[in-house]
């Protein structure tokens, strides 16, 4: 598998008048063409700003103090912003979280659809809107061609994040980022838009990182995970791993919150407590203050990763070699065991 | 849309009526007329009440005045004997017209520009820069301003200090005009434009590759712009009420001018003539922006549609 | 990867307190205090509040001690420029047009801003005149604010055909420009301070009922106050109790932006000549004095002008500086 995207070592800070901000702490990740990587985390944790670093489009009061972004091997921190524009919205595109105001009111669609077509290829206005009429009827807007000329307040919220999504694949780019794309959407609508990227994504071939907070999304369209807390990156691997093999306790903490049939429980599980000021990241491991399995080497060092399979690794002490082995919540225990009954051959970590 | 636009103009005729009305009652208390002047002989006195119609009881003055409204009679000067108001408003209305136009075609695009500019460089001396001159503009007083230009034209001889006499006249009562809404439009263009710029659909465009300037250019500009048509009305009133001094300043033969030397004259009937004047101006002007608005902000154009 | 070797110890369990995780490591600001701490950041409305308290100051002190009294005319002294004893710079050494007006006068005649056409020191006329501005202003916008206040909450709190009406009362009103019925209302009073004060607070109210209704329908629908009417306490206090604290920040800004219109208006109607009659000095009648020798005797209107938008400009500045401490959404 070639990579197309990879992130090493990344740290922003954001400039406020507290003081800096330490959004982004070390954040690595790598992304292969034509999968789906899905990044997990509560408001704040960092993943927003990851895709915009993708992107170049951070806040102004942001400042990258390390790392790189390779994009098919190129560094894109140290593109200028000429190359950046060139890059956006047409190697690298984006999918933004509310519809409902990332479209112009005053421009209709057809244009809006149109405009990256024509920023990034040499085509006339009138082969432009071709295309985007195209596009539009791809992501399943009828009469597309009859509703060019509408604007947005004319569509539904479902049909706008349509349009949004025509604006990001009409340059068939090679990355699509999703931030939090289903949202602000029904319950409904949101299985119809992940059913349409899935769709897009074998139509034209491109890879996704696909943001959400809600890790019951994830499992319709990620292949791979990154659960991320407080500016760090704590556990990763495949969808698989991830749902029953999780090592980290945030992680445990994000499965149990997320309501399944299996759930016994009338009682919707909340991991207690708030993530920690970034303004003055924890000395140990960010989510030791919430975690009712934490040791004392938590409130005293972060946690390095530990490998689980090739494509697993979390970062949490109960890994470590010596570690004690702890009582797992029940629906963690019964998702371990269900993996192990999967995979006999391999040794249970915990 | 229609429906629409009729029922506004029902309602803007009545207001007219209530203001001729109120005005028209408000100068019948007025202590004394031009011809309470002990030196006018009693029997002249009487034909000159006649003549202006004033022997008659106030109801039946009050029906001969609407009526006469109606057919654009608003009746015959007390200062200017023999002249009809609407032929003095007629023959002073162009020199104000011109100016007020010129005003606020300048003070809108330079107040556009100045906020656009300073929104686009938030927080830095650009944006400082310009923020202290539309504070300036809103904080010295159009007539303070206006004498200041004319001292200046005294002193260079640039401009023409005075009088009209084509455009190069108007040139200095146009800027100590436009100042106001030059300021105003500035200020309410930077707090627009710094909205749209933070919005999700500049992001977007940003996304789509677009530099600052073309999203600016493609997209925040029109969307800050469209918001401004609702000042035109407060803007219009300012106007009206600067042209009042800056006229008298720059002796320009207009309606402002002729306002304030009515009031000092007690030539009511001019006065009510004006007022009812400026009331229509300004109605007609509020009606023209609500239309105005409706076409071009497409939200409001559907809901139009829908209605 | 490297498995750092750790004792045993350091897998101990250790309990976290989760009330300790709760604390909001910051003290609670109420909202005024929040506003403040802004306020005080805002240098510009913390300069201008400043300048505002040492212009009061002294046009109040100028009851008592002014360099001259400000009505007593002296035709000898008639139209000197400004001279500071001692200083010989131009436009404060008593020249004009290359003459020595003060030629021929004792030394210790002096005035520091000059004189009027009348020979009254335009220095003492310009500080009783800042007084009259500054209290016609206020107690304008006193009258202006409490109309605007009571109309607005009560149009805003009925409602239905009580609101209607009181709507179209407003938009007839604000279809004349507010001046011109300002000017109307002087025809119909006796030209005088009382009835100036009238005239700028009966059409400056419009802007602040619409403001106040259209916060009073928004917070009519709020909780505290929903359960404050189920619990059958009366309009008046709940109007009391409720509506006018949180209107509050509302009613200080637009008190700020309204003191410099009257004081606009004042200025603006004694120089077209129907505001306060003479003797009494104004920033207004001082402009309009200063208008007529505009070209020979700049310094007679320059001075009151300079006065004139130092009060605008702090008052402007300061409003924003309020608007932007008490409209968080301005908070960057």
């Amino acid at each position: 598998m070639t990579k197309i995207l990879e992130v090493k070592d990344l740290q922003i800070d954001f400039a406020t008048y507290a003081g800096p901000v330490h959004a982004i702490r070390d954040v690595s990740f790598d992304l292969n063409k034509g999968e789906t990587l899905a990044i997990v985390g509560e408001s704040g944790s960092g993943k927003s700003v990851t895709v915009r670093t993708v992107m170049g489009l951070l806040a102004p009061n942001a400042k990258i103090t390390h790392g790189e972004v390779l994009f098919d091997g190129v560094d894109i921190l140290k593109k200028s912003e000429k190359q950046l524009n060139d890059m956006r919205g047409n190697d690298v595109a984006m999918i933004f979280q509310d519809p409902m105001t990332s479209l112009d009111p005053t421009m209709t669609i057809g244009k809006q659809v149109a405009e990256p077509l024509i920023l990034h290829n040499k085509i006339s206005e009138a082969d432009a809107l071709k295309e985007a009429e195209r596009v539009l009827k791809l992501v399943g807007i009828k009469d597309a061609g009859g509703r060019l000329k509408d604007y947005p307040h004319q569509f539904s919220g479902g049909q706008r994040q349509r349009i949004v999504i025509a604006i990001a694949i009409i340059n068939h780019p090679q990355i699509l980022l999703a931030d939090e794309p289903t949202t602000a959407l029904d319950v409904t609508i949101q299985a119809q838009i992940i059913h349409l990227l899935k769709e897009i994504q074998s139509k034209i071939d491109t890879s996704i990182i696909f943001i959400t907070h809600d890790l019951g999304v994830v499992a319709g369209i990620a292949d791979r995970v990154a659960v991320m807390y407080a500016g760090k990156i704590v556990e990763y691997g495949t969808v698989d791993e991830i749902f029953y093999n999780a090592q980290h306790p945030y992680t445990w903490g994000l499965l149990e919150a997320m309501p399944t049939l299996e759930t016994k429980s009338d009682r919707l599980y909340a991991i207690p407590g708030t993530p920690p000021d970034l303004l003055d990241p924890p000395k140990g491991d960010a989510f030791a203050p919430r975690n009712p399995y934490a040791m004392a080497i938590d409130l005293e060092q972060q946690p390095p990763f530990f490998k689980i399979s090739p494509t697993h690794s979390a970062a949490t002490w109960l890994l470590a070699p010596g570690a004690p082995k702890v009582e797992l919540p029940p629906e963690i225990a019964r998702r371990h065991a269900l993996w192990a009954s999967k995979h006999p051959d391999e040794k249970v970590v915990n | 849309m229609a429906k629409y636009i009729l029922k506004r103009i029902g309602f803007l005729l009545l207001t007219l009526f209530l203001v001729a009305s109120i005005t028209f009652f408000l100068m019948k208390l007025l202590p004394g007329t031009p011809f309470n002047n002990p030196k006018i002989p009693a029997d002249q006195l009487v034909i000159l009440k006649k003549q202006y119609g004033l022997d008659k009881p106030v109801w039946m003055q009050y029906i001969t005045y609407m009526v006469g409204i109606a057919h654009g009679d608003f009746g015959m000067s007390y200062q200017f004997p023999g002249q009809t108001v609407s032929g003095l408003i007629a023959s002073r209305i162009g020199p104000s017209l011109q100016i007020g136009a010129q005003a606020m075609v300048v003070g809108t695009l330079a107040g556009i520009v100045l906020g656009a500019i300073a929104a686009i460089r938030k927080n830095t001396w650009v944006d400082a820069t310009a923020t202290i001159f539309a504070i300036l503009g809103r904080s010295i007083p159009n007539f303070v301003f206006a004498a200041l230009l004319q001292l200046f034209a005294y002193k260079t001889g640039a401009f023409p200090v005075a009088l009209w006499g084509g455009f190069s006249y108007s040139i200095l009562p146009t800027i100590a005009l436009a100042i106001a809404p030059l300021a105003q439009t500035a200020r309410f263009m930077r707090t627009e434009m710094v909205d749209v710029l933070s919005s999700d659909y500049i992001e977007l465009a940003r996304s789509k590759g677009e530099s600052r300037w073309q999203v600016v250019a493609k997209h925040a500009l029109r969307n800050s712009m469209i918001p401004i048509v609702t000042i035109i009305g407060p803007m219009a009133v300012d106007l009206m009420v600067g042209s009042l001094v800056v006229e008298n300043i720059f002796a320009i033969p207009g309606i402002g001018e002729q306002f304030v030397k009515s009031i000092t004259t007690n030539d009511y009937p001019v006065i009510m003539g004006l007022t009812i004047l400026y009331s229509a101006m300004l109605t007609v002007i509020i009606l023209i922006v609500d239309i105005l608005y409706g076409f071009i902000d497409p939200r409001i154009r559907l809901s139009g549609e829908a209605n | 990867m490297a498995t750092p070797k750790l004792s045993p110890d350091a897998f101990k369990h250790v309990k976290v307190n989760t009330a300790e995780q709760e604390r909001i490591a910051t003290p609670a600001l109420t909202f005024s205090q929040d506003a403040m701490r802004r306020l005080k950041k805002n240098k510009a409305a913390i300069i201008s509040l400043w300048i505002l308290i040492i212009i009061a100051v002294i046009s109040i002190l100028s009851l008592w001690f002014s360099p001259s009294n400000p009505n007593k005319q002296n035709l000898n002294y008639a139209n000197l420029p400004p001279k500071w004893p001692g200083v010989d710079l131009p436009g404060l050494n008593g020249y004009l047009n290359g003459q020595n007006k003060y030629a021929g006068m004792g030394k210790h005649v002096y005035f520091l801003l000059g004189t009027d056409y009348l020979g009254r020191d335009l220095l003492s006329r310009i500080m009783v005149g800042t007084r009259v501005s500054l209290f016609i202003g206020i107690v304008a916008t006193f009258f202006d604010l409490t109309i605007g206040v009571v109309y607005g909450i009560v149009s805003g709190w009925r409602g239905g055909l009580t609101d209607t009406l009181m709507q179209r009362v407003i938009e007839i009103i604000s279809s004349v420009p507010n001046l011109v019925v300002v000017i109307l209302m002087l025809l119909v009073f006796k030209p005088g301070m009382t009835s100036i004060i009238l005239a700028i607070a009966f059409t400056g109210w419009v802007t602040m009922a619409r403001l106040i209704r259209a916060q009073t329908l928004q917070l009519k629908d709020q909780e505290f106050v929903l359960a404050a009417r189920t619990l059958g306490e009366s309009s008046v206090k709940i109007a009391f109790k409720h509506l006018v604290p949180n209107l509050s920040s509302i009613i200080i800004i637009q008190t700020m932006f309204t003191i410099p219109t009257a004081i606009f208006f004042e200025a603006f109607l004694s120089y077209i000549g129907i505001g306060l009659p003479a003797p009494t000095a104004s920033l207004g009648t001082l402009l309009s004095d200063g208008q007529k020798n505009l070209q020979v005797l700049p310094y007679q209107l320059l001075y009151p002008a300079i006065v004139i938008v130092v009060l605008m400009l702090a008052f402007n500045l300061l409003a924003d500086g309020l608007r932007d401490a008490f409209d968080p959404r301005s908070e960057h």
